[in-house]
């Protein structure tokens, strides 16, 4: 209907007078909406316990709030420090880091943070720990002390909440205001005590001596000359607690991880580093998620390989014979799924071990001499035997269903019009059975890829998957982030791998029945 | 991992009654963290029973999570829901958890019971604490045990038999970490006991002793919890193994198994409780009134009638026994014992403290390649 016949013959109406086009819309939206409450509490069930975690996990892959957060100061001044001249960064560098350091042991996030930088320079760990003890004692006392004796005033906790709330002192101090402000909330947060009470820290009397000695004129009492002042540096004092305070490494790793947001844990991930020219490759010592990678779709081509070998076979007796005893053979292949997955892979364990089941078995009708046992465990061997086993019933069950639709006829026809036993089956069978295939390998091969709790048990170091790693980062080492960039990857491995398929094979031709 | 727990509901209801108002302010069930196996069983019957005996109102509940014991603190920590009650770890973990806040700290004699020689709980306990959180219990080594079918005639003498693949061919068992592990690797690549930490605490040095690693690392099946070793001794799988004394004694003298012990740089440690912070006022009460009791002098005695360790109390050192059903005398199984401890080798856990996550990340990316 047009617009120019709506203006010579007026809008049809419905039943209700209603415009006709108004009243269809009405209808419309109101089964959407229907539609819509009808799937609200599996879209809202699903949003809220898949979604919204998933999604928050995947962010955790390249989100640094950590390290501006806890080191504010010192991470706004490292950018302009410049690592490839050698040389560690300037005394205001450590100044402020002492104050960030300060302030973060005090909340105990200094090891924390430790942590989470030694995920990128192994080492750091322990030296937050070691300075973090030592850094309450620095000799900074100096200036608490000297300045105390020039103004008195400067031990009363009362005055200073005064001084630290007038705009002029504030403006003329901006070191002094900033650390005043960290601590002030630090002692409320953490001791849970009113820093009117209490003499601020040293390193407030370090800030205040540094806005002082750099030419401030803060109204009196506070415009203290300290020329004559004895002084300490920070960096000597980092250095005392630790030498490698002095290398630029751990300086390179902060000014590198700045940011709010990394891309860090995804270099990581395929074995790369952030430097100060770029991403570069990690050394070979540490290289080893690629590896874990290719190692983790190797094996789990080779427990597809392996089932659909395995598999075909047993599928096709199982849709050929007769009903009572294709009964029973299917319940032969779904006892396992009723068997705790633990349980199993324990099994194979008793089973496969040098003293094991197969190996006393062997020896016993002298296959293999007793010294020479079958490492069968422990290692890929193992992972792939149990791993097949287990996923095996994933193949077997879409292979069947795709079988059983297959007519015996056609077989016989084949063989009716010359064909011989083989080419009957590659040329008239096999084709017809290739989407059970199809979808018993994406099924076997998808589940393998992710699979953790039997490699675990029984692949020894060799045998292991990326997503073993993946669980040691979320449960052992608490690298959340790397966890969820690796994670990230194999699902776009994935992603890529069924793309792919779909344009190769055509996602149409997978059936899992019928 | 074994997330195995076992739930012991008390019993004696007759003991109910009487038992008042003065505790109702105390939560009555209690989340307990250790190692499970023979060393949280020797926990159950010396502490855990008798105290319920005593309040049988309340229940514990066991966790054997105490090898990722640090790692789950952090997270719970993050996800800011405490569900543990106590934990028991080792000294090196309990000043990282002292460090970052996870433990609380402890004012040992306001809140532990005095000796029974009327020593205070400071003196009483002595250098076994080793840090402000740290209740300790124990003192244990980890140590190598080996079969002694397997060995012919020479069984082992020094702890250098683990890398000698030539004399004692077959599987070894080792920790699936760097403790122990890196420090007998650098002394039998011959640096000198006094300066293993020294070496270990530089690059060159955690170097070095992945590579002595690496020598056997193909012959090494990596065990994560200390009941495995024992059980693969038994099976016959590994010629040698390491794993804490205690649980080689259970196989050895419990179970009869032709096990022997190489007591040869047997790496000396403390074991004891934790309190996590941010606990709940009555879970906080019962947890205390838990400790107070089973920290005691007599209760640290009893737990070495099931276990070769020995109690971190030197007033219970003379109430040691002996073994609660096989009536053998435990003294000499200790790890402290003169004829064992002839090459001690003492864990220095203030350098495990600093230095465990870093060795952590290297030595499970040597393990992965």
């Amino acid at each position: 209907m047009t617009d120019a016949t709506q203006e010579t013959s007026g809008p049809i109406v419905a039943a209700d007078g209603r415009p006709l086009r108004q009243s269809l819309n009405r209808a419309l939206r109101r089964q959407k909406i229907r539609a819509l409450l009808l799937i609200a509490p599996l879209l809202a069930f699903i949003m809220v316990s898949f979604v919204i975690p998933i999604g928050d996990m995947l962010f955790r892959s390249v989100e640094n709030q950590i390290v501006p957060e806890t080191l504010p100061r010192t991470t706004a001044l490292l950018g302009d420090w410049d690592p490839d001249l050698g040389e560690p960064p300037p005394e205001a560098v450590f100044a402020a880091f002492y104050t960030d350091l300060v302030l973060a042991e005090e909340r105990k996030l200094h090891t924390r943070l430790g942590s989470r930088l030694n995920y990128e320079n192994s080492g750091v760990a322990s030296l937050f720990r070691a300075t973090g003890r030592d850094v309450g004692r620095f000799d900074t006392d100096i200036y608490t002390d000297q300045l105390v004796a020039a103004v008195p005033d400067l031990e009363d906790g009362a005055k200073w909440a005064g001084w630290m709330a007038e705009p002029p002192v504030r403006d003329a101090l901006p070191q002094t205001a900033d650390a005043y402000d960290g601590w002030a909330q630090m002692v409320a947060e953490v001791h849970n005590a009113d820093p009117v009470t209490r003499q601020p820290a040293d390193f407030v009397f370090a800030a205040l001596y540094r806005d002082l000695a750099a030419g401030a004129a803060p109204p009196p009492p506070l415009d203290v000359d300290v020329g004559g002042f004895e002084t300490v540096s920070i960096r000597d004092q980092f250095a005392a607690s630790d030498p490698k305070w002095l290398d630029t490494g751990v300086w390179r790793t902060m000014r590198a991880y700045a940011g709010p947001l990394t891309n860090g844990y995804f270099l990581n991930a395929v074995d790369m580093m952030k430097s100060a020219d770029g991403p570069r490759v990690r050394p070979e010592n540490e290289r080893i998620y690629l590896t874990l990678f290719l190692r983790t779709m190797k094996m789990s081509l080779v427990i597809t390989g392996l089932c659909i070998l395995l598999g075909y076979p047993v599928a096709w007796i199982l849709a050929n014979l007769p009903l009572r005893s294709a009964n029973l053979l299917m319940i032969l292949v779904l006892l396992p799924f009723w068997t705790s997955l633990l349980v199993r892979t324990s099994a194979w364990k008793i089973l496969l071990q040098q003293q094991g089941v197969i190996n006393d078995l062997l020896v016993g009708i002298g296959l293999v001499g007793d010294g020479s046992r079958l490492e069968l465990i422990n290692n890929s061997t193992g992972t792939i035997i149990a791993m097949t086993h287990i996923l095996l019933p994933f193949m077997i069950l879409p292979l069947y269903s795709v079988m059983k639709t297959i007519p015996p006829s056609y077989l016989r026809a084949a063989k009716s019009l010359g064909a011989n036993d083989w080419t009957a089956f590659w040329r008239v069978y096999f084709p017809q059975s290739a989407p059970g295939v199809g979808a018993g390998s994406i099924l076997v091969f998808i589940l393998a890829i992710g699979y953790y709790i039997t490699p675990e048990l029984v692949g020894g170091t060799k045998g292991v998957f990326i997503s073993n790693r993946i669980a040691f980062h979320i449960s052992s080492s608490l690298n959340w982030g790397l966890a969820a960039a690796l994670g990230t990857i194999l699902l776009v491995m994935v992603l890529v791998l069924y793309w792919a398929y779909d344009k190769l094979v055509g996602i149409d031709n997978v059936k899992l029945g019928g | 991992m074994k997330l195995n727990r076992l739930i012991i509901t008390a019993g004696a209801l007759s003991l109910a009654a009487g038992m008042g108002s003065a505790e109702s302010h105390m939560s009555n069930e209690m989340v307990l963290v250790s190692w499970g196996g023979a060393y949280q069983a020797s926990q159950l019957h010396a502490y855990a029973e008798p105290y319920m005996a005593l309040h049988p109102e309340v229940s514990i509940i066991w966790d054997e999570s105490s090898p990722e014991a640090v790692a789950k603190l952090r997270a719970m920590n993050e996800a800011g829901n405490i569900t543990w009650d106590l934990v028991d770890v080792e000294a090196a973990d309990s000043i990282r958890l002292c460090d970052e806040g996870l433990a609380m700290e402890i004012d040992f004699d306001a809140v532990l019971a005095p000796g029974d020689d009327g020593s205070t709980p400071t003196e009483d306990f002595g250098d076994s604490i080793v840090s402000e959180c740290f209740i300790p219990q124990i003192v244990f080594s980890t140590t190598v045990g080996y079969r002694t079918d397997m060995v012919g005639d020479t069984p082992p003498t020094s702890i250098c038999a683990l890398f000698d693949l030539e004399t004692y061919p077959g599987k070894r068992a080792l920790n699936r970490n760097p403790l122990a592990n890196m420090e007998w690797a650098l002394l039998c690549d011959g640096v000198a006991k006094a300066d293993v930490y020294t070496v270990l605490a530089t690059e060159e040095g955690q170097a070095r002793a992945l590579a002595k690693l690496d020598t056997i690392k193909d012959s090494v099946i990596w065990w994560s919890a200390s009941a495995e070793p024992p059980q693969l001794l038994a099976d016959g799988e590994i010629v040698m193994g390491s794993s804490y004394n205690g649980r080689l004694f259970s196989a050895i003298a419990e179970q009869g198994q032709p096990i022997g012990m190489l007591w040869d740089a047997e790496m000396l440690d403390f074991d004891g409780w934790v309190v996590p912070t941010g606990l709940s006022e009555e879970r906080l009460a019962r947890v205390m009134d838990f400790l107070y009791f089973a920290t005691d002098t007599q209760r640290l005695a009893d737990q070495s009638a099931y276990i070769s360790y020995g109690p971190a109390r030197a007033s219970s050192a003379p109430l040691v026994g002996n073994h609660a059903t096989l009536g053998i005398p435990m003294a000499p199984h200790m790890p402290t014992d003169p004829a064992n401890a002839t090459n001690v080798f003492v864990t220095q856990y203030a350098f495990w403290s600093d230095y465990r996550d870093d060795l952590d990340a290297k030595f499970q990316t040597w393990l992965a390649q």
